[in-house]
């Protein structure tokens, strides 16, 4: 270290105080990203070494005479999917044109306000939305499954009879499609909005009707985004757990929807995990650590979609 | 109070990138020194390493010595805070803190570093700062409004006020005016005309009129093309820079038959 | 010169470019007719309104997309088309949000007026008493007292540890980080842990607690105040680190400038500055877990009495509650008393959650820097 006059006023006394202080602040910073990365290492590994013990058992091993514990998670897992992929069907459309109808439609005036009113949706509990099919939505719909199981029986999705409390996978769906419904709509308008102008401007100079501008600017622009909003959806139906598992009255795996029957993988640890000791918790984990890894790849394939995007378009 | 600042054989760099090359100067006290040149030509750049604040980009560094009254700023062990407390900064665009004062504002270079003084000294403090920045008249009436509430010209010497608030030994001024309309411009202008009484000021400025007016001396830099570093091509008197330039360049940008 | 400034204000009205444009009150005829042909199918197979708003709708749109393509063209139809899909988007979307607001206030406001709901807990309410109370048509007792403590202390205990962590991180990465591989990898693993289910994080949390403490002391409030920062600290990083990215650099470069340290610059220019988006991002935050139900339900557990204590014995929530009154009606004979209960809990939660949301609006505009003082 060169020793320098004190004189020359860059050595203030006080300057080694303050650097302690900037070591001191950073490195708390620091440490706290550490603590987020040790956690996600910590949940990752339990749910891991939990798990072991019933990815390993034997025939016998398993509670209540489960052959492999494949065979047991397995139709939760066709069930979990089922459920989310008719929830997309139903969300996708409806979020799409709601955000349109936000962002192009609705008059600048209210636009904003309609958006608070769709945010709404996103802040009621879950609990509440599946307390909401469960006493509502399921009865509302048993009309419509009744019609369908006499009518469209034929169609392995509503053959084999119908539920009278309306308790079923397909409840269970609507009210997931409710629940991301805002998750897609928001998402969907921020990149809309994003569209940039001179895009827009330069369709309607054309001579384009606004449906033509939004085909030709809007939608190319956003496909991407759109992806990945539907992909983030994907993700939180996946895991969400009270909805389901208050509208569904669960059963074996069976293709009939508008029936009682089926599970979820959320909906199975939500309901027996509270009772559950031994091998049974050592299944409801592993079954956890399952869902957490399809979640993981929905969320990551989402991320990826953006990342790649951001890099031919402004919206970042 | 004042100090005079020599470069010697100074080296700019964005990471792999020269961005300025061998500049040698030597910046007198009381004076005020304008940095004329075309964009990209590394004016502001050099500015900004005068007070190290080139290492807020990440990459950025030097090589040579950058010497404060015959201190080097680049000694190892020197701490670039001390430094940036020595040599002050006006910024392009008025940057006044949106959540403090005006009052505050002038106040913020001692009270951020947690220093405490007096009610009193407080009030000395502000009082002659704004009065240093010739602001003290319009403002002495509402001290306690958001700094952000005045006109941009106003703004611009709220920060020289809180420049000058933390007694620095050299200001330097990166495009102060280009903000701001002709007449807020003239009131910068005559502030800095009295500021070189006290303080050594050095101004990047795209506006030739404008440092024929306020500079004693002029520094031309210039760039040969895309990519290439930008050099010192000239520093002289102003009136020679302005009048008879030793270099083909400096007379073909100063009398705006660049390129 | 006259005459023909005469002429064209005679010709106003007349303009060629509205020829061939259909007449504005076409989409009234459209509904009109539609709402005709709708109610006369309805008549025959026999009415419920469902169906006959969903016919009215289906007319509607297909009627006014035939009569603009005959009246002007075939592109003018499409247009019309999805300006009529788009807006009935809406307007379906509206529908859940009109109904599940509707079913909570006319099933839960009656139990959350009743006497004593929001002052007592279940502790001695037994599917006697509850029968009783039915049968008697008396009015329902037991309330929500011990849920909505047992959230509150929750919440708070998740917001203690989550806002800490999550702050300093972003200031981490925004002020700190260079965008190198560490930083990277925690913001990627923050989007990771944005995705954990809520239900995993609670697994995660209960199992935690259990090798630390051993089986049946886990399962406390704390347990689920970690289930629930696992939930709450990406949602701070992600609204925290936006807030601080907006601060423009010039604020920053001003205080270097002025020889302030970084720590004192982070610390008194840019949070001040950031404060009031800070503030609503971790409100929404709180409002997000104070709704979570799963991971409270494997952690907590279930409670009837009234408990403060964070570090011992199972804790109710309001969320919780909803869902045991609902799926396990204290009284299976008469499961009307645990439904009221139950919407009413709904009710309360739900307006807890809106009141957050709005806070988090006020304070964002309220606290936001101020533009002008003139």
């Amino acid at each position: 270290m060169t020793v320098t006059s004190p004189s020359s006023g860059l050595h203030d006394p006080r300057s080694a105080a303050g650097r302690a202080g900037d070591k001191i602040f950073s490195g708390t910073a620091l440490t706290a990203g550490i603590v987020i990365l040790a956690i996600l290492a910590f949940v990752a590994v339990y749910l891991v070494v939990e798990s072991i013990p019933a990815l390993t058992a034997g025939e016998g091993e398993l509670s209540h005479g489960k052959t492999s514990f494949w065979s047991y998670v397995w139709p939760m897992m066709i069930g979990t999917v089922i459920a989310s992929a008719i929830a997309l069907l139903i969300a996708t459309p409806v979020s799409i044109g709601v955000a349109l109808f936000i962002s192009h439609y609705a008059p600048k005036r209210v636009s904003q306000a309609f958006g608070y009113v769709i945010d709404l949706l996103a802040a009621i509990p879950s609990v509440v939305y599946g307390a909401w099919g469960m006493a509502f939505l399921g009865p509302l719909l048993v009309p419509i499954y009744a019609w369908l199981s006499e009518n469209a029986g034929w169609i392995p999705l509503f053959s084999g009879g119908y539920s009278q409390t309306g308790r079923t996978l397909f409840t269970a769906s609507v009210v997931l499609a409710v629940m991301i419904l805002p998750i897609i709509t928001s998402l969907c308008r921020e990149i809309f909005v994003q569209t940039p102008k001179l895009h827009e401007e330069a369709a309607l100079a054309l001579g384009a009707t606004r449906w033509e501008m939004i085909k030709m600017s809007v939608l190319p622009f956003a496909r991407a985004g759109i992806v990945s909003a539907i992909m983030l959806g994907l993700g939180r139906a996946l895991g969400e757990t009270m909805a389901v598992t208050l509208v569904l009255s669960p059963g074996a795996l069976s293709a009939n929807i508008i029936n009682v029957g089926n599970q979820t993988i959320p909906s199975e640890i939500a309901l027996n995990f509270p009772e559950a000791f031994g091998m049974r918790q050592h299944e409801l984990i592993a079954a956890g650590l399952v869902l957490f890894v399809i979640t993981l790849a929905v969320n990551m394939i989402a991320r990826w979609i953006v990342s790649r995007h951001k890099e031919f378009s402004g919206a970042n | 109070m004042s100090k005079r600042i020599d470069a010697i054989d100074f080296n700019v760099y964005y990471s792999k990138f020269l961005a300025v090359e061998g500049v040698n100067i030597s910046i007198e006290p009381k004076s005020v020194t304008a940095f004329i040149g075309p964009s990209g030509c590394g004016k502001t750049t050099f500015l900004r390493t005068l007070n190290r604040m080139h290492e807020v980009i990440p990459g950025a560094r030097v090589e040579g010595k950058l010497l404060l009254d015959g201190d080097d700023i680049y000694a190892p062990g020197v701490d670039p805070v001390s430094v940036r407390s020595t040599i002050g900064m006006v910024f392009q665009r008025p940057n006044p803190f949106p959540t403090m004062s005006i009052r505050e504002n002038v106040l913020a270079g001692i009270r951020l570093n947690g220093q405490r003084i007096s009610k009193g000294d407080a009030d000395t403090i502000v009082e002659k700062s704004l009065r240093g920045a010739n602001l003290w008249n319009e403002v002495k009436d509402r001290l306690e409004k958001p700094g952000s509430g005045l006109s941009g010209g106003q703004q611009q010497r709220l920060c020289i006020a809180r420049t000058i608030a933390v007694e620095p030994d050299v200001i330097l001024m990166d495009e102060p005016c280009s903000a701001l309309d002709p007449i807020s411009t003239l009131a910068i202008e005559d502030l800095i005309n009295e500021m070189k009484d006290q303080y050594t000021v050095v101004i990047v400025t795209h506006n030739m009129q404008q440092a024929a007016r306020v500079s004693d001396k002029t520094a031309f830099f210039n760039i040969a093309g895309t990519g290439k570093p930008g050099k010192l091509i000239e520093y002289a008197e102003t009136s020679t820079i302005f009048s008879t330039p030793r270099e083909k360049a400096t007379e073909d940008y100063v009398s705006g038959r660049f390129g | 010169m006259t005459q023909v400034l005469q002429e064209n204000r005679e010709n106003i009205g007349k303009s060629k470019l509205i020829q061939g444009r259909k007449p504005r009150w076409t989409w009234i005829a459209c509904l009109a007719g539609s709402l005709i042909v709708a109610s006369a199918i309805m008549a025959v197979v026999g009415f419920n309104v469902a169906g006959w708003a969903v016919l009215t709708a289906l007319f509607y749109v297909v009627s006014n997309y035939a009569v603009t393509r005959i009246m002007e063209n075939g592109r003018k139809a499409t247009d019309q088309l999805w300006t009529n899909l788009v807006v009935g988007a809406f307007l379906v979307a509206l529908l859940p949000l009109i109904s599940v607001v509707w079913t909570v206030l006319s099933i839960g406001l009656p139990g959350l007026l009743a006497p004593g709901f929001l002052a007592s807990d279940m502790t001695g309410i037994t599917g006697a008493v509850d029968q009783a109370s039915v049968e008697d048509g008396t009015a329902i007792l037991g309330g929500v007292k011990h849920a909505l403590i047992g959230s509150l202390v929750m919440t708070l205990g998740a917001t203690a540890i989550s806002v800490p962590i999550g702050l300093l991180t972003s200031i981490y990465l925004v002020e700190y980080s260079r965008g190198g591989t560490f930083s990277r990898a925690i913001t990627f693993f923050v989007d990771v842990m944005t995705g954990i289910p809520s239900i995993v994080a609670g697994l995660f949390a209960a199992g935690l607690m259990l090798t630390l403490v051993g089986p049946g002391d886990n399962v406390m409030g704390f347990t689920a105040v970690i289930a629930l920062s696992v939930l709450m600290i990406p949602v701070v990083v992600r609204s925290t680190e936006e807030m601080l990215r907006v601060v423009p650099n010039e604020l920053r470069e001003a205080s270097y400038a002025l020889g302030v340290r970084k720590w004192r610059t982070i610390l008194k220019v840019v949070i001040p500055t950031a404060i009031s988006g800070i503030a609503s991002g971790v409100t929404l935050a709180i409002a997000r877990v104070i709704g979570e139900t799963a991971p409270i339900l494997v952690t907590a557990g279930v409670a009837v009495s009234t408990n403060w204590n964070l570090a011992k014995d199972w804790m109710m929530s309001l969320p919780v509650y909803i869902y045991r009154q609902m799926m396990f009606p204290t009284a299976p004979a008469a499961p009307d008393a645990s439904e009221q209960r139950a919407w009413a809990a709904a009710l309360v939660l739900i307006i807890i959650v809106m009141l957050l949301n709005l806070t988090a609006r006020f304070i964002a505009k309220a606290f936001a820097p101020k533009k002008t003082g003139r």
